[in-house]
């Protein structure tokens, strides 16, 4: 029993922080149509910007964060309207070729500038407790990472499915010539689309900084991990990926508590059913 | 004219007479200088030419020419073709470097067919030296550190134990080494935890270490980011405050020390080396460093490069500078020499450093983080070897 909800409570805890890192791939992968294997990397730059910001800078953790995350979506707006946008016409293996080329450039420049050490963004006094939930107790920043991957969860859902960017999104991605002929500025939608998607990276980065820690090689090194929860989620579904981040991630927290010797064959065996069950991933209907 | 030319030709004799006598000597020195383990060459290379410069660029009279290979990570195959290269091509009078095991295991029959004396600065697992008979070893086993680790956790007082390693040969060696040497001293293991290398969440083996009564836990993580990952999930989930202690060997390693920040404070290590530790050499080892690159770091890796640099200088000096690989390993076999780390020796039947190794606990001094020598277990032979 207790076993039953350590696992649980661990599992959705990981689970969160794969999904925040996740979101914005999924939304310029499924909304945008544009495959972007750069995301790490502006996971990464958040990551490092909100370190630098919050221990060399000597910001507070908040104003830092924040910071951080703006940054890294204008860094993405400005990449987006100069280099990517040209990308969006192009093969998908240019795409490919493109931002994974990008990353490249990123962990280079990182390790130039911030070299191969591991940065640790120091949390404030009201982060780096713990809560005692009576039989165990959870990591205060933990409880952060679950409640802001809800918020996050909601307020994507909504901004999509209700607000009138969400409308003007959906319009531009399924047909360019008639949205532009409304009078929607495909331009401007699909700039702050990318922007949007750079900064959750961001958020990811930084809130999931404690499981995924920074280092040059984390534009490439967690890849692998948010392309699968993507993937299983289905592009482009907010609810899906949040299903899959938590479902993957209770999975490999279970192995973790009883079959730790078989590393995260469970996590991608759970990747391979779901996939030939549901080839469009757990919540995505058929094209 | 005739005057001339006889100047020349005595000019030219004399030359080459010097040529003769002062050899260059040539090192080959093999690490990773690119990719996710960098670093390490960074430190290697930060080490050797610290060594040089403090040795005025030579060995006993030799000119001393190291050339760097890369071989940018865990890969025999191309630690051999680099180290094939660096005999046959370059004609090298030493190899020195590793980081890896299987990097260090490749080059064995090299090594032994050219005659080549080959220090090992790094690589760790117990049997690289019996795999050829030219290697020696300037920087430790995990057997070596981790049986000391398990007699002082027993002279403390544990009876119940957990280990928690990563899961791949060096973990695996450190496990064994603690559970053969604790049940000896009449102590139980109660559970043995192996962590998937690719592990990022560390919570739930931390839970599990909580909820199986022991005393305390013995780690082994590789470097970087899993002990920062490990040592945080250990506090945050209460760990610290059950009173479970915390024991490990390099996690608490000066290349990322500082980053723990508080999270480290008081966390215990058995290890051959600490950048805090007082001897006059090890002050000249820091500030050569510092002299060389002002962000060079004193830890194990860079140590192991130092001294691995000081048995090459023995090893050269012994054979006068000539190319006699069994000559110079016969005078290194019995070496012995004031370390960074402490009074080390070579011994000679396993060519393997036998060296103090230190109860050190996390402190803060002067606004950084050290780790303290609290306790000198004294000498301690390669205990895999000598099984």
């Amino acid at each position: 029993m207790q076993i039953l909800a350590n696992i649980l409570i661990d599992g959705i805890s990981y689970g969160m922080v794969l999904f925040i890192i996740s979101v914005g791939l999924s939304i310029t992968l499924g909304l945008m149509r544009f495959i972007n294997l750069a995301h790490g990397a502006f996971a990464m730059t958040g990551g490092y910007l909100a370190a630098w910001l919050v221990r060399t800078q000597s910001w507070g953790y908040a104003v830092g964060v924040a910071a951080a995350v703006l940054l890294t979506a204008a860094l993405g707006a400005v990449l987006e309207a100069v280099v990517l946008r040209r990308l969006y016409r192009r093969s998908e293996l240019d795409q490919v070729l493109f931002t994974i080329g990008l990353a490249f450039v990123f962990v280079a420049a990182t390790n130039l500038a911030f070299g191969p050490q591991v940065q640790l963004i120091p949390l404030p006094p009201w982060l780096a407790g713990s809560v005692d939930l009576g039989m165990r107790t959870l990591p205060m920043q933990r409880v952060l990472v679950i409640a802001m991957g809800a918020a996050v969860a909601l307020l994507c859902g909504l901004v999509v499915a209700r607000s009138r960017f969400g409308v003007w999104l959906r319009a531009a991605v399924d047909n360019k010539h008639a949205a532009a002929a409304l009078g929607i500025n495909i331009r401007l939608v699909s700039g702050l689309t990318f922007a949007a998607g750079c900064g959750l990276a961001a958020l990811g980065g930084v809130l999931g900084a404690e499981l995924m820690p920074l280092e040059p090689y984390y534009a490439l090194k967690y890849l692998v991990l948010v392309l699968v929860v993507v993937a299983v989620g289905g592009m482009g579904s907010i609810a899906g990926t949040l299903a899959a981040a938590l479902l993957l991630g209770v999975i490999e927290t279970a192995s973790k508590y009883l079959a730790s010797e078989y590393g995260s064959l469970f996590f991608f065996v759970a990747m391979i059913l779901v996939l030939s069950a549901r080839p469009q991933g757990l919540l995505r209907r058929a094209a | 004219m005739r005057k001339l030319i006889s100047g020349a030709i005595a000019a030219a004799a004399v030359f080459c007479a010097a040529q003769a006598q002062a050899a260059t000597i040539k090192v080959g020195v093999i690490g990773p200088f690119s990719g996710p383990f960098a670093h390490y060459g960074k430190l290697y290379k930060d080490s050797v030419e610290a060594y040089l410069s403090s040795q005025g660029g030579k060995f006993g009279g030799h000119e001393v020419q190291v050339l760097y290979r890369d071989n940018g990570g865990p890969n025999p195959s191309g630690t051999r073709a680099l180290a094939q290269e660096l005999i046959v091509k370059d004609k090298v009078d030493y190899l020195g470097g590793f980081v890896f095991t299987p990097n260090a295991m490749s080059v064995a029959p090299l090594i032994t067919q050219s005659k080549t004396p080959t220090v090992i600065f790094n690589a760790a697992t117990s049997d690289i030296t019996e795999k050829s008979p030219y290697f020696i070893r300037t920087s430790y086993t995990l057997w070596q550190v981790t049986v000391p680790a398990a007699r002082w956790a027993h002279k403390q007082g544990k009876r119940k134990m957990v280990t928690a390693v990563t899961d791949y040969a060096p973990g695996v060696d450190a496990e064994t080494a603690f559970k053969a040497e604790f049940a000896k001293l009449g102590g139980t293991v109660v559970e043995s935890i192996r962590m998937p290398i690719s592990t990022t969440d560390f919570a739930p083996f931390v839970q599990r270490i909580k909820a199986s009564g022991a005393q305390g836990v013995y780690v082994f993580l590789p470097g970087g980011p899993p002990n920062l990952g490990f040592v945080k999930a250990y506090n945050e989930n209460g760990l610290r405050a059950a009173g479970i202690d915390f024991l490990g060997s390099a996690e608490t390693d000066e290349f990322d020390l500082q980053k723990f920040g508080d999270a480290a404070l008081g966390l215990t290590t058995a290890f051959h080396y600490s950048a805090a530790h007082e001897s006059e050499a090890n002050r000249k080892f820091v500030e050569a460093l510092r002299g060389q690159s002002k962000d060079a770091v004193a830890n194990y890796a860079s140590v192991g490069a130092w001294d691995g640099m000081a048995v090459i200088q023995k090893m050269v000096e012994s054979t006068g500078g000539k190319r006699d690989g069994a000559a110079a390993i016969a005078a290194a076999r019995k070496l012995s020499w004031e370390s960074p780390r402490g009074p080390v020796s070579i011994d000679p039947a396993t060519r393997h450093v036998t060296q103090n190794v230190y109860l050190r606990k996390v402190e803060r001094s002067g606004g950084q983080l050290v780790n303290r020598e609290v306790e000198n277990f004294g000498p301690q032979p390669d205990f895999g070897l000598r099984k």
